[in-house]
């Protein structure tokens, strides 16, 4: 499966959305904060909205081009959409909805009867989805997705109207599915359904693309403040390269070594919560230290969640706190210091 | 002659909402469908025009249109052998213009209120516009759309007006229940006028709190087996 996407798209007077990737198999995220525009490209890419142009190519088959006016049909463009509220058919029973979306083959009934049972649906096929309950329809509306054999399928924020416990299950099952089913664009703000599921990671922010590349690359090396903010990085500051491995946080008065090289257009430094490790005593040459002034601290049930500052500042107006977030079972009680491997310092540009 | 005009009425009343639901439903879709602003609030403008205007407008464009001498009315009295002034046929076609725009209203409304999701979604499943309108669509909008058939049902069957001026008063032919009501009362017989006016009022007050009790029963089942 090869899709190629380069759009541009107007909303009203303040918004535009410009996009391009393209995806050669696998499952691509995008991670973006809520009106960013990642659900509008999925509607772009389904049919469900036109862009204002662009193009749009799916295996070979041009779904959109403003140039020469070409905008298939939703019905003809063999892309499957699982929206947010599953948006099931009311009136339509569990195996109706499903079979709904089949061609009237011979084998039909077969395919209906495996589909439901690959989604654990048996003895459901004839409620109606109000009476089902939120996992239930969502798995209804998977099946009834793939009835209508998509050569890519686009999800929509899959886990927002799930709680706790059913999104930890849903995000494995689903999962599952992409192993076998292979091709998909989900979109979601949360990082954690992303770095779970897919391959390849896009970040969007205002309509416009910040990143592509590798999830685990992305996370790692975000590259931009945005990025960082969008993968969770809890601790930025604007910073000063002092040389090549070396820059000082300046909200932080807080000079850092990086294992790379620190890139051209560094601006900002970047730390996740996760990546500090307790030292009780000060050893030189232990890489990166800082002395914690705690300043608050939250239980959450399997963490601690720690807002600290530099306790040998220097005294500034714009100090800032930093965010430290540990293992329960791993730090019984707060150490002095907290040690930072060069490889997690994370240089950013705007 | 009470039972005749009752027998004319409802003859009416239900020849007008075969029509009635059908135009209305096919306008609802077309005006919900439309894309441009001004054509919508044009026409839906137009399609609402007979339920403000009194009904002796509504009376004066049918006669204007359909009247004996005018041209639609000569077309089907010369090529038909067909009357429509002043013959039954005329007391449903004021039955129908009045009751247009009542099933015209309830039915875009209902069409409206349907998740345009739901539509999304039949679209990338493949789904035809025309199958689209009737399996999902329409059993969607059901509840909305059955309470405005009973409206215009009723409606139909309270038509005066219009009937008066283009299908008269002509007893055992074009007098429906209000009509006779109406002559009853000019010549003086209260009674009779009474009597008339126990069954409509009987008939409508069936039709609506019919509908009152679909609509409970619809809300009660989307209520129930909700998860919790």
């Amino acid at each position: 499966m090869t899709l190629e996407v380069h759009i541009d798209k107007r909303l009203g007077r303040d918004f535009s959305l410009e996009i391009s990737f393209v995806l050669n198999g696998g499952c691509l995220g995008i991670l973006g904060a809520s009106g960013c525009g990642k659900s509008l490209t999925l509607k772009c890419v389904a049919g469900i909205e036109r862009p204002d142009c662009g193009r749009i190519v799916l295996d070979g088959v041009v779904l959109f081009d403003s140039e020469k006016g070409i905008n298939l049909p939703p019905q003809k463009r063999g892309v499957g959409y699982l929206f947010q509220n599953n948006a099931l058919f009311p009136r339509l029973t569990a195996g109706e909805n499903i079979r709904l979306a089949m061609p009237k083959t011979g084998d039909r009934e077969e395919r209906a009867a495996g589909l439901l049972e690959r989604f654990r649906l048996g003895g459901l096929d004839g409620r109606l989805p109000r009476q089902l309950s939120g996992g239930q329809q969502q798995r209804v509306a998977l099946a009834r997705m793939l009835a209508a054999n998509p050569r890519i399928i686009l999800l929509d924020e899959p886990f927002s109207a799930l709680d706790h416990h059913l999104r930890e299950n849903m995000r494995l099952r689903l999962g599952e599915l992409l192993r076998l089913q292979g091709d998909a664009i989900m979109v979601s703000h949360s990082r954690d359904d992303v770095y779970q599921l897919c391959g390849r990671l896009l970040t969007l922010d205002g309509g416009r693309v910040l990143g592509h590349g590798e999830t685990r690359a992305v996370f790692h090396r975000p590259g931009r403040v945005e990025v960082a903010r969008l993968t969770g990085c809890k601790n930025i500051s604007p910073a000063r390269v002092l040389s090549e491995r070396r820059l000082l946080a300046l909200d932080w008065d807080w000079e850092l070594t990086t294992e790379e090289q620190i890139p051209p257009g560094t601006k900002f430094v970047g730390i996740r919560a996760h990546d500090f490790a307790p030292v009780r005593e000060e050893c030189p040459g232990g890489g990166n230290l800082v002395e914690m002034a705690v300043r608050e601290r939250s239980e959450e049930p399997f963490e601690w969640c720690v807002v600290f500052a530099n306790a040998r500042a220097a005294p500034g107006p714009d100090r800032a706190t930093l965010w430290w977030k540990c293992s329960k079972h791993a730090v019984a009680d707060p150490p002095r210091f907290l040690r930072v491997d060069p490889a997690a310092v994370m240089p950013l540009a705007e | 002659m009470l039972w005749s005009a009752m027998f004319i009425s409802l003859k009416t009343a239900s020849a007008a909402i075969a029509v009635t639901f059908f135009l209305g439903v096919a306008a609802a879709r077309f005006v919900a469908g439309l894309r441009r602003r001004r054509w919508k609030l044009a026409l839906d403008g137009l399609f609402t025009l007979p339920l403000v205007l009194p009904p002796t407008v509504a009376g004066f464009f049918l006669l204007y249109v359909f009247g004996l001498n005018r041209p639609v009315g000569r077309f089907f009295a010369e090529w038909f052998g067909f009357k429509i002034a002043f013959s039954w046929s005329a007391t449903v076609l004021a039955a129908v213009t009045a009751s247009f725009p009542l099933m015209y209203r309830a039915a875009r409304g209902a069409f409206e209120q349907v998740d345009p999701d739901l539509v999304n979604a039949a679209r990338t499943l493949g789904l035809s516009e025309w199958r689209i309108f009737w399996r999902i669509v329409l059993p969607t909008a059901l509840p909305g759309v059955v309470a405005g058939g009973v409206l215009a049902f009723a409606r139909g069957m309270g038509e005066f007006g219009a009937t008066a001026m283009i299908a008269g008063n002509i007893a055992g032919r074009t007098q429906t229940l209000p009509l006779a009501i109406y002559s009853a009362v000019a010549a003086g017989d209260m009674e009779t006028a009474g009597g008339y006016v126990a069954v409509i009022a009987a008939l409508s007050f069936i039709a609506v709190s019919g509908i009152n009790q679909l609509l409970a029963k619809e809300g009660r089942a989307g209520r129930r087996g909700e998860p919790g």
